[in-house]
């Protein structure tokens, strides 16, 4: 008979917080007990502040515990050994966990449950379900995901099903399916979750990509900071060939299509589609100017559908559930449920997927429990670098693209950074900036200049010259960014800076202090 | 330079090869050599201005060996509300170095990185190659240890 099976995540913020060396001291110590275990190196549950959490698997469910630290392995065994027992770290099932309960995990329904290398775990658990409804009928597919109004993730909230209509109608010898997980934005880890915790359902939504729109060929273009979802990727496109799921005969049909991870190389605008096609095509990522649209001239000029991680992971739920269900979740133009990511700042951090319309409120004082060095929140970021500050007084802001954009935000790709009231939003403002001139592609001079000239201004106003006159020129100069510039880099930049000023005035208007800062 | 003959002729057939050519080539010499490049411009059928365009366009890629050691510090917003900005300041005193620069001992490089994904477990850091999240000082001064060895 097989030993008890006991998980420890090999999610990144795990492994960065001991999760190897943890697997290690439980296989150390069933060995010196004899006891015969099975490691699952599974995802991350999202709940962030308890990890490293591990499970062990009993006759009445998963028990957690976390967060386990080194000195805590034996005892922990120990509870485990005898069927999920007491323990101060026993979390219990963490499917009871409030911060679960409240969820709606379409998206990641699977995350943090299944052995994320096992292709037999993952048909188990749904997998592949969407997939043989496409199969069942492959012209049907762009419509389905289209009546699901499912919009690009990424942060443009692009619908997703006219971005494929427009590739599926195009005519070429060649097209592509291109996964952008060059998730570069500060607060935002829900594409290295699931490609860590759950990569078959990105291979399995390339797929139906590829399927319904012809194209044969994807990629997954993957920031070089994530070696873990570089490494998990490719186990499972390996795993998912050898099980007959991609090459030239998918799941046995008559359709053909096969994928390759690629590595980005440290450049932000890489994450913005056009400067990322570039670089796969082994160039600078310099940043196209449309039109032409990727899904006209993409990849090598061939008609190419881009999507976020999240956009293509979700649409197996979307063709197995139908686009009914789907779409009945979320408010106004914003179907479904978003991955929210919480962080910076904040006592319970995590990744908390739910149906669009929560508020900012619920989400940083109910759920992330606010500060965790106690002290109030004076902000958050939403959408990344490029998103806008909020400050309390906005915090009844549904998560919505519209709601977002109406308050002069985004909720991008739905990550929340929180501050709390030590922050100093004129050097947020001034960090903007500078992070805008560090990254910028150069192809277009409002954000390759405006960025140096932005961040010299910010520094005028913080040192208190001229002050009425350097807001202004720093109010016109934004204006220019977000009018000129060619893509978000530039464009968005504004947002964070805008936003600061407008809603945190005092910051800007103390006494000269950049002097004694630097 | 047999080495960068054997890297190109193992990514033959593979489509817009630049970036994993690069990638195996730092990973084999630990930087991007000069010689290297006009390799790799001629087997590519690219000029060797376009090749040094792209090495230098990326921040991965360096031109020149870094030190034994590379402690990446994540100096993004997440890791700004988590005090970030105080432990980069504490590495580079402690270092005698800026960001961006190598100890004169050839020990240690460090280098500023925009984000991990750890951004709920911040500030975080990656020691060459390593990840490591809930830094606080203690934690920061023993990674800083670690690169004595």
């Amino acid at each position: 008979m097989s030993g008890i099976r006991i998980y420890v995540p090999g999610d990144a913020v795990a492994v960065a917080c001991g999760a190897d060396e943890l697997a290690r001291a439980i296989a150390s110590a069933a060995s010196i007990r004899k006891r015969d275990i099975e490691i699952v190196r599974n995802g991350s549950r999202g709940m962030h502040w308890l990890e490293p959490m591990l499970e062990v698997a009993t006759d009445k469910g998963r028990i957690a515990y976390g967060p386990v630290e080194l000195g805590d392995v034996d005892s922990v065994f120990e509870a485990m050994l005898a069927g999920g027992g007491e323990h101060k770290l026993r979390v219990g099932p963490p499917e009871d966990h409030p911060f679960l309960k409240k969820q709606t995990r379409l998206t990641f329904a699977r995350c943090g449950i299944v052995d994320p290398r096992s292709l037999d775990d993952y048909k188990a658990y749904d997998g592949y379900k969407g997939l043989a409804k496409a199969l069942a009928n492959p012209a049907a597919i762009v419509d389905e995901v289209a009546q699901s109004g499912l919009r690009g993730r990424g942060g443009a909230g692009f619908p997703t099903g006219i971005k494929w209509k427009t590739v599926a109608e195009a005519q070429a010898d060649r097209k592509y399916i291109v996964c952008n997980a060059d998730e570069g934005d500060s607060g935002t880890f829900a594409d290295r979750m699931i490609m860590e915790g759950d990569p078959f359902v990105l291979i399995e939504g390339m797929t139906i990509a590829g399927i319904a729109v012809g194209a044969t060929k994807g990629f997954v273009y993957i920031r070089s900071e994530y070696p873990h979802a570089i490494a998990v990727m490719n186990d499972a496109i390996l795993a998912a060939r050898r099980g007959g799921m991609l090459g030239n005969s998918v799941a046995g049909s008559t359709f053909a299509f096969d994928l390759e991870v690629r590595e980005g190389a440290g450049a932000y605008v890489c994450g913005e589609e056009t400067a990322l096609l570039e670089s796969l095509e082994g160039k600078r990522g310099l940043v196209r100017a449309k039109p032409p649209l990727p899904a006209h001239k993409g990849l090598f000029g061939r008609p190419t559908v881009i999507n976020n991680v999240l956009s293509l992971a979700t649409v197996p739920i979307v063709m197995d559930k139908g686009a009914a269900f789907y779409k009945n979740f979320g408010m106004g133009r914003s179907r479904g449920t978003m991955p929210i990511q919480l962080a910076g700042n904040l006592q319970y951090g995590g990744l908390f997927e739910t149906a669009f319309g929560i508020t900012l409120r619920e989400l940083v004082d109910d759920i992330g429990g606010g500060c965790f060095t106690g002290r109030p929140v004076k902000a958050v970021q939403v959408g990344g670098p490029l998103g806008a500050y909020f400050p309390r007084a906005l915090f009844d802001t549904p998560f919505d693209y519209e709601a977002f954009a109406a308050r002069d935000g985004l909720i991008g790709h739905g990550g929340i950074v929180v501050f709390d009231d030590s922050v100093d939003m004129a050097k947020q403002a001034r960090f903007a900036m500078e992070f805008c001139a560090v990254e910028s592609c150069g192809k277009c001079t409002p954000c390759r200049i405006g960025s140096t000239r932005g961040v010299e201004t910010v520094e005028r106003i913080m040192r208190g010259e001229e002050r009425e006159k350097n807001i202004a020129v720093l109010t016109d100069l934004c204006n220019t960014m977000k009018f000129g510039s060619l893509c978000a880099l530039g464009g968005f930049t504004p947002y964070p800076v805008m936003s600061a000023l407008r809603h945190f005035p005092d910051d800007f208007n103390t006494a000269p202090r950049l002097q004694a800062a630097e | 330079m047999e080495r960068a003959a054997q890297i190109l002729a193992e990514h033959r057939g593979t489509e817009g090869p630049l970036l994993p050519i690069l990638h195996a080539i730092q990973e084999t010499f630990g930087y991007v050599p000069e010689n290297a490049v006009a390799i790799i411009a001629e087997a590519l059928n690219l000029s060797r201005a376009e090749v040094h365009g792209v090495v230098t366009f990326y921040h991965d890629f360096r031109q020149e060996p870094a030190g034994r050691h590379v402690l990446k510090l994540c100096r993004a917003e997440a890791c700004q509300a988590a005090g970030g900005d105080a432990l980069a300041a504490r590495a580079e005193e402690r270092l005698g170095v800026r960001f961006g620069g190598t100890t004169k001992d050839g020990r240690v490089r460090l280098e500023p990185v925009y984000c991990l994904g750890l951004c709920s477990v911040s500030p975080s850091a990656m020691i060459d190659g390593r990840i490591v999240a809930r830094i606080d000082d203690k934690k920061l001064d023993a990674l800083l240890a670690e690169t004595d060895r």
